[in-house]
């Protein structure tokens, strides 16, 4: 794989991440929400509802959001939390052998 | 391997809702429990509940930084509270069961050992009249939830001590707590006052003055409450509302502590708020 093709997934992963977070956070909290606007500041989401968000990513894309990732800031707005799925699915894919051929 | 710095050492009697809130509090600031349940299945949830608290608390930053957490041991026997330094009540709210448990829990631990109850309404003198040395009970209301409330309210009994009363202070500070200290009464300040309100709130939603997302958002939008009145009271979990409310109204004989036929719809229905999933609010499908 490029660069260039590394990226594009990326790309596309994160495009994917943040439609299918807006559209869940739309139908939960009966407002529209926008990739940057913070959740927490404008009082569309409670401190109870955070957990939620937390386990409902978990669940999701397979990750499991522990020690210093596991802090109000990465679920502020709606990129930080994609930018934390995609951290915690690089970081799970590098941990799997199986990626590595010369294992 | 570092030390157990924590000169408390905590028993709860009791793993639903306030139980665990309690646990994770003590936990999360590097006190140890014991936490006493009735069953195997109770403590199994009780374990489950405790760790998402435990996660809740680090995700809003409201544990200390730097401390190990207190280990949890779970049992099915009193006996097991007594080497606690502090046993914390949180029983169904119920006068003769906190009353049974707090006569055997008295007996169990050493003189000296403080007893909290975490009664919502009960009075305080009431329950110490179960236990060996009424000197040493104290009523400690913790709010839900208790690990990112930092205020809570002390109830001081006619016969509390003042030994009792400084060791209560100790444990709070400990835990990062604020205290404020009343004198005992049916529901003491805060139940005196939200009790009430949150049934009468619920009767005008019976009555279809409005929603429940209408009471809520007045009381929220108008009066700066954090959480409006019914959206508090599916946190609190209908059916210890119901307890609760009759308790304050035998004991006040407030026409206004008399549970709504809504409130009491919803209980016998299985609808007891946030715990069941459902109650004002469907939590399985909005956030609230």
């Amino acid at each position: 794989m490029t660069a260039d093709q590394t990226t594009a997934v990326t790309s596309l992963t994160a495009d994917a991440i943040e439609s299918a977070l807006t559209e869940f956070l739309a139908e939960k909290i009966k407002a529209p929400v926008e990739t940057g606007q913070d959740l927490f500041a404008s009082g569309l989401v409670s401190s109870m509802f955070a957990m939620q968000l937390v386990v409902h990513l978990e669940s999701t894309y397979d990750i499991a959001i522990i020690g210093p990732e596991l802090k109000l800031d990465n679920f502020r707005t709606v990129a930080a939390m994609t930018g934390l799925v995609l951290r915690l699915r690089d970081a799970g894919d590098a941990d799997d052998p199986g990626d590595d051929a010369t294992a | 391997m570092e030390a157990d710095l924590s000169p408390h050492r905590l028993a709860i009697i009791g793993g639903g809702v306030m139980g665990t809130n309690i646990a994770a509090l003590a936990l999360g600031h590097g006190v140890p429990v014991v936490l006493v349940d009735v069953s195997d299945a109770a403590l199994a949830s009780a374990r489950t509940t405790i760790r998402e608290k435990l996660r809740h608390a680090q995700l809003m930053g409201s544990l200390p930084t730097g401390r190990r957490p207190g280990e949890l041991v779970t049992s099915l026997s009193l006996g097991d509270a007594k080497d606690a330094t502090t046993v914390v009540e949180a029983v169904t709210e119920l006068p003769e069961t906190k009353a049974k448990v707090l006569a055997e829990v008295s007996a169990a631990v050493r003189p000296g050992t403080t007893l909290i109850s975490n009664t919502s309404c009960i009075p305080i003198d009431e329950m110490a009249t179960s236990v060996a040395r009424p000197d040493e009970l104290v009523g400690v209301h913790f709010m839900n939830p208790a690990y990112l409330i930092t205020m809570v309210e002390v109830i001081r009994g006619p016969r509390t001590s003042d030994a009792t009363m400084e060791s209560v202070t100790g444990l709070l500070a400990a835990l990062g707590r604020q205290s404020l200290v009343v004198r005992d009464s049916p529901g003491f300040v805060i139940n005196r006052l939200l009790h009430p309100l949150i049934n009468v709130a619920a009767t005008v939603v019976d009555e279809g003055v409005c929603s429940a997302e209408v009471v809520d958002g007045l009381l929220e939008g108008c009066l700066g409450h954090a959480t409006g009145p019914l959206r508090t009271a599916d946190l609190i979990g209908l059916d210890n509302l119901v307890d609760s409310l009759n308790v304050l109204y035998e004991r006040t004989g407030d026409a206004s502590c008399l549970p709504c036929a809504g409130l009491l719809d919803k209980v016998r229905a299985g609808h007891l708020g946030r715990k069941t999933g459902q109650g004002f609010y469907d939590y399985r499908k909005v956030a609230s």
